[in-house]
């Protein structure tokens, strides 16, 4: 996942005046000053390269580091308070208990890379847990037919939104707001219409299993090694390409690093998973969530990084009228953010009423949107637009799902829960901003 | 796709050709306010035209009007002596016409090579090929002589404003523009950053490229100009070559709309150089 981040900066290519042949007759001399000085190269040597990095980062592009520090920070201190915090059994659960907001804030990074936002996704994630449990536990149908009910009726929900925010032109922040009021409603109505006593159990082994359910030990193995085969080939070769091009890229042993640190990740997560957790009976394997969040993280960076879409929702967060003039379609690209947005919601209400077994009509579908624009935040997306990657909301994510955990397991209550992820989201923003106000001075 | 070939620039000087673009009794009016009254204007291939007035003369209106920004409320427009109609920013796009307005339209989030193609970006299998696109951005800005930049992956919000007006430009030269209108690209530059501009508006003229350029500062214009046209409450009172000019005769059309060395004001004279 890291790799995402480094990529971005390894992208660079050495001063233009260099290398070129046949343009040796630009002069330097009179009136070429160099103004400033730019983010510096990166180059071919391992030292150089590493050098380059750190000054980068001390320059305010410091990416995500800054919350994988405190990742890492938050497990130290759950351990020493508590030393099952780090047991295989409770890793497992943290990430279960995380993929909702992973989830959730990937959704919102959609909508907030173009500088909107969308307040409704925690009772639209509940909307999509509904639909899924009348499809398969009131009608019946098969468990598929049940999740592509759940996912699509999100995405109308979503594409709703942006056609009221496009064509109205209204707030989105008003829009989604109504929205978060109005599918609370709609949610007390379809769980009360079609449940029992305020829940629809669900009763689809499968659906139960997305949540609960582990790959075998060997399985997961498998699946280990092809994504890592599949990620490490295309860091391979697209550094490669870059090196044969005449374009800088990173020196071969960072690429080679990069794999080795995602293999070495692949390999923990599943040694980990595949220990034996189970207290009577043996629980072990990877849980097919992991799969589910890691899948919808790799699919959605592909399309915000890779394609003119992604590019142009960048573009609009930024400059919206610089995009416009750059012939990019404002309405089109809108209304695929908030669809997406809808969708992945809907996702994370698949998997979130899979891990209760049942959805019910006191889902708190406000604090989970919060939880969500957190996860994002805390990644280090921006609400101001233009800024904000998937991973970021895998990372925030997982610090507010370790928060969740570890203080669950200290035994403090949720008062203090609540008081720690506040100060966590403050100490968030004021790191990127303290890091941009790096930015802007120089060094 | 790639660079300005050399074969452009022998369309003008040979005098062969007529006017690239040429504009017959555009007038443009907002309600009762007449923004532009009547105007006629050749611009003539491989020159840099500049285009001066004091505020409100209608320069912004004018040059909005050949961006396809607006429709004239009345008049025609030639493009290579045939009658165009320029209606939306990508038609003139599509014409050769690229306008770099005085905000640059960039994404200070996006890299030089993202800036450069945004919008019109080179795919491989329907993906982003940034291989491609960085080589060809790289080559268009040395073809510009534009050396200050370091990387072509810095982020644009890190760029000096002369730096920032040098990749609106080049944006503009990739895409095959034949017709290079600057709004006003040197107001708010300091006095390096000035002269950096100057240079990349000298290169493109070399380069065959026709060039309007707005400015406030006849200092500029005097130093990069081919040809002047001055706009005065909506009219143009004067065009031609820029030797019929002193600083004294500009200074005096751009105030008053009549100059002592005139004849009594016209509403246009074109092309004395015949």
């Amino acid at each position: 996942m890291a790799t995402d981040e480094e990529q971005g900066t390894a992208e660079s290519a050495r001063p233009l005046q260099t290398d070129i042949p046949g343009t040796a007759s630009v002069e330097p001399d009179d009136d070429t000053p160099v103004t400033q000085p730019a983010l510096p190269e990166l180059s071919e040597s391992l030292g150089e390269y590493i050098r380059v990095v750190a000054k980068r980062i001390r320059s305010g592009e410091s990416g995500v580091l800054p919350v994988l520090g405190g990742l890492i920070l938050l497990v130290i201190i759950f351990q020493v308070q508590d030393s099952v915090f780090l047991s295989a059994g409770n890793l497992v659960n943290l990430l279960v208990q995380g993929s909702v907001f992973v989830l959730l804030g990937m959704a919102e990074i959609w909508v907030l890379v173009l500088g909107e936002i969308d307040l409704s996704v925690g009772y639209v994630a509940g909307i999509g847990g509904t639909v899924m449990a009348i499809l398969s536990t009131t009608h019946g149908l098969p468990w598929w037919v049940a999740i592509l009910g759940a996912i699509a009726s999100t995405a109308v929900i979503g594409a709703v939104w942006g056609t009221l925010v496009i064509r109205l032109r209204l707030p989105s922040f008003v829009v989604t707001l109504a929205g978060l009021l109005g599918m609370e409603g709609v949610l007390l109505y379809l769980v009360n219409a079609n449940g029992t006593g305020g829940t629809i159990r669900i009763t689809d082994p499968v659906l139960i299993d997305i949540a609960n359910g582990n790959l075998s030990t060997v399985a997961g193995w498998i699946v280990m090694i092809v994504s890592v085969a599949l990620v490490g080939g295309v860091i391979f070769f697209r550094d490669r390409h870059r090196r044969m091009s005449g374009l800088v890229a990173p020196p071969l042993v960072i690429s080679v690093l990069k794999i080795v640190v995602i293999a070495a990740a692949g390999i923990a997560l599943v040694l980990v998973c595949n220990t034996d957790r189970g207290a009577l009976i043996p629980v072990q394997g990877v849980p097919y969530v992991v799969l589910v969040v890691l899948g919808v993280l790799g699919v959605w960076t592909f399309l915000l990084g890779r394609t003119r879409f992604g590019r142009y929702l960048y573009a609009i967060g930024n400059n919206a009228e610089a995009a416009r003039r750059a012939g990019i379609s404002l309405g089109w690209n809108k209304q695929w953010a908030f669809t997406l947005t809808g969708l992945t919601a809907g996702i994370a209400g698949v998997v979130y009423a899979s891990r209760l077994g049942s959805i019910s009509n006191n889902i708190d579908g406000g604090t989970l949107v919060l939880y969500a624009v957190a996860s994002a935040v805390i990644g280090g997306a921006s609400l101001f637009g233009g800024r904000g990657k998937m991973v970021y909301a895998l990372l925030g994510g997982l610090v507010i799902a370790t928060i969740y955990n570890g203080m669950g397991l200290l035994g403090l209550a949720a008062s203090y829960q609540y008081m720690v992820t506040a100060l966590v989201l403050v100490a968030a923003v004021t790191i990127d901003s303290l890091a941009r106000r790096g930015r802007t001075t120089g060094d | 796709m790639s660079v300005v070939t050399e074969g452009r620039a022998t369309g003008g000087p040979d005098g062969s050709t007529g006017p690239l673009l040429s504009l017959r009794g555009i007038s443009k009016h907002f309600g009762p306010v007449h923004a532009l009254n009547d105007v006629d204007l050749d611009v003539p291939p491989g020159q840099i035209t500049a285009l001066v007035g004091d505020n409100g003369a209608g320069k912004s209106v004018l040059i909005k009007t050949i961006a396809g920004i607006w429709a004239p409320t009345s008049g025609t427009i030639s493009w290579e002596g045939r009658p165009v109609e320029i209606r939306t920013p990508r038609e003139a796009d599509n014409l050769g016409i690229a306008t770099v307005y005085q905000d640059l339209a960039l994404c200070d989030n996006l890299d030089i090579v993202q800036n450069m193609f945004l919008g019109h970006e080179d795919l491989t299998h329907r993906l982003l090929d940034e291989t491609r696109m960085e080589l060809t951005a790289r080559q268009t800005l040395t073809d510009l002589s534009v050396t200050t930049v370091q990387s072509v992956r810095q982020l644009v919000g890190s760029l000096s404003g002369g730096q920032r007006q040098s990749v609106a430009v080049a944006r503009a030269v990739m895409r095959d523009a034949r017709l290079v209108i600057m709004d006003e690209p040197t107001a708010a530059l300091g006095v390096s950053q000035t002269a950096q501009v100057l240079d990349l508006i000298h290169t493109l003229g070399a380069r065959g490229i026709t060039v309007i350029v707005i400015s406030h500062n006849l200092n500029d214009v005097f130093e990069v100009a081919d040809r002047l046209a001055v706009l005065y409450l909506g009219r143009l009172v004067s065009s031609g070559s820029i030797d019929e000019y002193d600083r004294q005769r500009a200074v005096e059309l751009i105030t008053t709309g009549r100059s002592a060395d005139d004849e009594p004001a016209g509403p246009a004279t074109t092309d004395r150089e015949g």
